[in-house]
């Protein structure tokens, strides 16, 4: 301890020439309390660097940093990589707006309340097609969120640990899988397998509103599976598929950091596993599950190929997941761009734009939620 | 912390071979025994207070594996019952799903016959979780296995890769035409892509991190936002600014930009992520050896951060590759090979296998599928990539990079001796300071910046036959006293990996 300080005291007295030092050394020593004591009572022993000799008082020279014109071309070239970014995201909206400008114009407020989407006759508004989306991307989140919570569980405290970070890694190449190979699978395998399940559903819980489907006869068990196919119900399945892995991934994380002193105090207590999950695990976890979720879901309005490839349009409200027919924004315009023109093509802007919007305010909620989750974990950095 | 660990291991020591004490009075001994400074054994883990220790209430039974056995054959009893004979139920999920919920009621009313109520809830909740956990594996590998396996129908005909549909007809059998324009037009829009993401992302990434003020974090918030912007969105802008607006007819190039558009949110915040995890104390140490910001920045803050940044960038080309709905608005639609991204419209590998499966033919469909089984061997290849070289976090070193490093040391610590000592001609005499360096050197045979695992490593391979050794410290005061003053700069160190 005592030849850093030494050093810093002599450095910080060294103000004129040596002498001088002598002379207001002591002085200065007792102003500076115990730590000035120490190197007094074995000063002797100190080593004290010679002090250059120069003229007095003139401060020394300082090297300037040789890189002082590289650092601001850097400054600079970061500062302006940031802007481009954000000016290309800005303009994303910005254009998007742009164009919706003319359709909007047209529809006004109908817009918001139209179902139809006709735009050749001026008939043409997103209800339909947004309550579409938000019901695809409802029945996706609630098939992921069973898989992910239960995966995030089993990484985080049931999987031993020489396997943890397989399991990492293959949740993690899930969600590299291309969406055109869900929906694939989706349209061509599931729809095949899962339309039993669908009967199912419709027949014995056929009397809840959002189960029934128009067109069904309960009582014959071996009457058509085709009002069930290309349903919401399939194409949330594939989205849900799809998305467990980003929530998945987040609530692990969150997870994980929940303190291994509680941990053991828990089973200190005598707390089962699923009892330590509970107590410390899921309440450290809320953050992550809530955050984790509403990326999901952010994610699943936004996706296109995998819905447009199950899913059979239709343009009117359509709340019966299990019955066929459903649409989303992103399919529609997937569906439609290439035969618009004009006054339609700007109305998929808008819709486009509507879309964004929801997006946006979705995932903005989700990543305060899970920053706010995860205060303090960058602190160290 | 390696202090305390330590003192705990010579109390273990003491109580042996002084078994008549008492335990305080052990160890008390130990604290007067313990040597000053602790070299903890070479790769021991660094035991932080919340590293998590394998602590798991012991009630696992030979009675589980009887229960559980138990239930699974119940569970598929009754499921061929209901399934076979008594109602008229049918399909593989249908008998998967009623299956595990017969399992998993049958092994809670198993394992209530000798559990309490907690026990019982715990076993079940454990078993739920890991057959969910196995579930959503089983159905990873069944997709991919899927379309591989309906893959093969198209992919086996080699002339599926070296030719494309420029002269064949959706019926034509799949010995005629392939997807060589898909796979040409993936490969030149994943390189335009990846030229403007990665510099553009890495830059912004290191922005994120280096510069200080609200507006670095006025833009990681809007990257964060953006990195679930819907693709059709990325795909919309391109085709509202660069085709209708500037008028450029659709192109590989349009595509590319939209897929970067896509990426750079993602690239992003994945490098940032692994950028944030660089230890401050590198980068101080650079600055205080003299470097400048972007000094630190190209020679310590990148490389350390490398192999992350490299699975961020490969993980980004994954999802980008695979982005079907940008390229559909961008692209336009095309039979034929086009080597020029920069006009006429191009093909990838995803929307072949969208347009493809559009056509209501066995054959075009299973092209499409060759079309989706050969852009999951490429996605599946880069992931393997990127795992393989990197998943490590910062400061994570491979046993090669270790080795460099210790040898680097070593070399250091000779420069410094051979200065010392007045090899080189060009150095000033020896002054108190340099002094003072020697017998730091001598006395410890460690230096500060090297860590604890490598230094016992190194002392094997000899550097630590240093001229003088310990004994020379014992005899010298001067150095004893260096050496006692390096102790409250080398301790920290010790717990940097």
């Amino acid at each position: 301890m005592s030849v850093p300080h030494s050093t810093v005291i002599v450095v910080g007295s060294e103000q004129g020439s040596p002498a001088a030092c002598d002379e207001a050394g002591p002085r200065r020593d007792e102003e500076r309390g115990s730590t000035a004591m120490t190197v007094l009572a074995d000063g002797a022993d100190t080593v004290t660097p010679e002090v250059p000799v120069g003229p007095d008082d003139r401060p020394r020279v300082v090297i300037q940093g040789t890189d002082d014109r590289g650092d601001t071309i850097f400054n600079r070239l970061a500062i302006s990589s940031g802007s481009i970014v954000l000016a290309i995201m800005g303009l994303v909206g910005v254009f998007l707006t742009y164009r919706a400008v003319e359709a909007l114009g047209v529809a006004k407020f109908a817009f918001l309340t139209t179902q139809a989407w006709e735009p050749a006759s001026g008939e043409f508004g997103i209800a339909a097609v947004m309550f579409g989306t938000v019901l695809i991307g409802l029945t996706a989140v609630s098939f992921a969120i069973p898989l992910a919570v239960a995966t995030a569980l089993y990484i985080s405290e049931y999987a031993p640990r020489r396997l943890q970070r397989t399991f990492i890694q293959l949740v993690d190449l899930m969600a590299a899988v291309p969406s055109v190979v869900y929906g694939l699978w989706g349209a061509l395998w599931l729809e095949d397998h899962v339309t039993g399940l669908s009967r199912w559903i419709a027949t014995y819980f056929g009397w809840f509103p959002l189960f029934a489907v128009d067109g069904a006869d309960p009582a014959d068990p071996l009457s058509s599976v085709t009002v069930y196919t290309a349903s919401t119900f399939i194409a949330g399945m594939v989205v849900g598929m799809m998305i467990t892995p980003v929530i998945s991934s987040i609530m692990r994380e969150a997870f994980m950091q929940a303190p291994a002193g509680e941990r053991e105090g828990a089973f200190a207590l005598g707390a089962t596993t699923w009892g330590m999950i509970r107590a410390v695990v899921l309440p450290y976890g809320r953050g992550g599950i809530i955050g984790g979720t509403m990326l999901g879901l952010g994610r699943a309005l936004g996706e296109t190929i995998a819905v447009y490839m199950i899913i059979s349009p239709v343009f009117t409200i359509q709340y019966h997941v299990l019955q066929t027919g459903g649409i989303s924004v992103s399919a529609l315009i997937a569906l439609r761009y290439g035969e618009s023109q004009g006054l339609a093509l700007s109305a998929l802007f808008a819709a486009g734009l509507a879309l964004f919007t929801m997006t946006l305010i979705v995932n903005f909620l989700a990543s305060m939620v899970v920053a706010r989750s995860r205060s303090g974990a960058g602190a160290e950095a | 912390m390696s202090t305390a660990t330590n003192a705990s291991k010579a109390t273990k020591t003491s109580k042996a071979s002084k078994a008549s004490r008492t335990a305080q009075a052990a160890a008390t001994t130990a604290a007067v025994d313990a040597p000053l400074t602790t070299v903890p054994a070479v790769d021991a883990p660094v035991a932080g207070p919340d590293t998590r220790r394998k602590v798991r209430p012991a009630t696992f039974h030979e009675t589980d594996v009887l229960a559980l056995a138990g239930a699974a054959a119940c569970s598929a009893g009754l499921t061929w019952l209901l399934f076979e004979q008594f109602a008229p139920f049918s399909g593989f999920l249908g008998w998967v799903f009623v299956g595990w919920v017969l399992f998993v009621a049958a092994y809670a009313l198993l394992v209530s016959m000798d559990q309490e109520g907690q026990a019982v809830k715990d076993r079940v909740v454990a078993v739920v979780i890991h057959s969910i956990a196995f579930l959503l594996l089983l159905g990873l590998v069944f997709v991919i296995g899927y379309v591989l396996f309906r893959g093969i129908e198209a992919v086996r005909h080699l002339n599926f890769f070296t030719q494309d549909m420029s002269i064949t007809q959706p019926k034509d059998p799949l010995d005629r035409g392939g997807v060589l324009h898909g796979i040409i037009g993936t490969l030149w829009m994943i390189s335009i892509a990846l030229v403007i993401t990665v510099p553009l992302g890495l830059l912004t990434a290191v922005f994120l991190n280096e510069v200080r003020g609200p507006f670095p974090r006025f833009v990681r918030t809007i990257v964060e936002a953006m990195t679930a912007l819907p693709s059709v969105i990325a795909g919309l802008f391109i085709f509202s600014t660069y085709i209708l607006a500037f008028g450029f007819p659709k192109s590989g190039f349009a595509a590319a930009m939209a897929l970067s558009i896509m990426m750079l949110p993602i690239v992003i915040r994945a490098a940032d992520v692994v950028i944030r995890l660089v230890p401050g104390n590198l980068r101080e140490a650079s600055l205080a050896l003299g470097a400048g910001r972007w000094r630190t920045v190209l020679f310590v803050v990148l490389p350390t951060a490398r192999s992350g940044l490299a699975t961020a960038i490969i993980l980004g080309t994954a999802r980008g590759i695979g982005e079907t709905s940008p390229v559909l608005l961008t692209a336009g639609s095309t039979a034929l090979v086009n080597l020029n991204p920069l006009s006429g419209p191009m093909v990838s590998l995803p929307l072949l296998a969208f347009q493809m499966f559009q056509f209501p033919f066995e054959t075009m469909r299973a092209r499409s599928f060759g079309a989706a089984a050969t852009l999951l061997a490429l996605v599946l290849g880069l992931f393997i990539t990127a795992r393989s070289i990197g998943g490590r976090s910062a400061g994570d070193l491979t046993a090669r990079q270790r080795r460099h490093r210790q040898e680097q040391s070593a070399a250091d610590v000779e420069r410094y001796l051979a200065r010392a000592r007045g090899d080189w001609t060009d150095v000033p005499a020896a002054g108190a300071g340099v002094g003072a360096l020697v017998d730091m050197l001598r006395s410890g045979a460690r230096v500060p910046a090297r860590p604890p695992s490598v230094s016992a490593r190194g002392s094997r391979r000899g550097w630590g036959g240093l001229p003088g050794g310990r004994a020379s410290a014992d005899a010298d005061p001067g150095a004893a006293k260096a050496h006692e003053a390096k102790e409250p700069v080398d301790g920290p160190k010790e717990q940097t990996p």
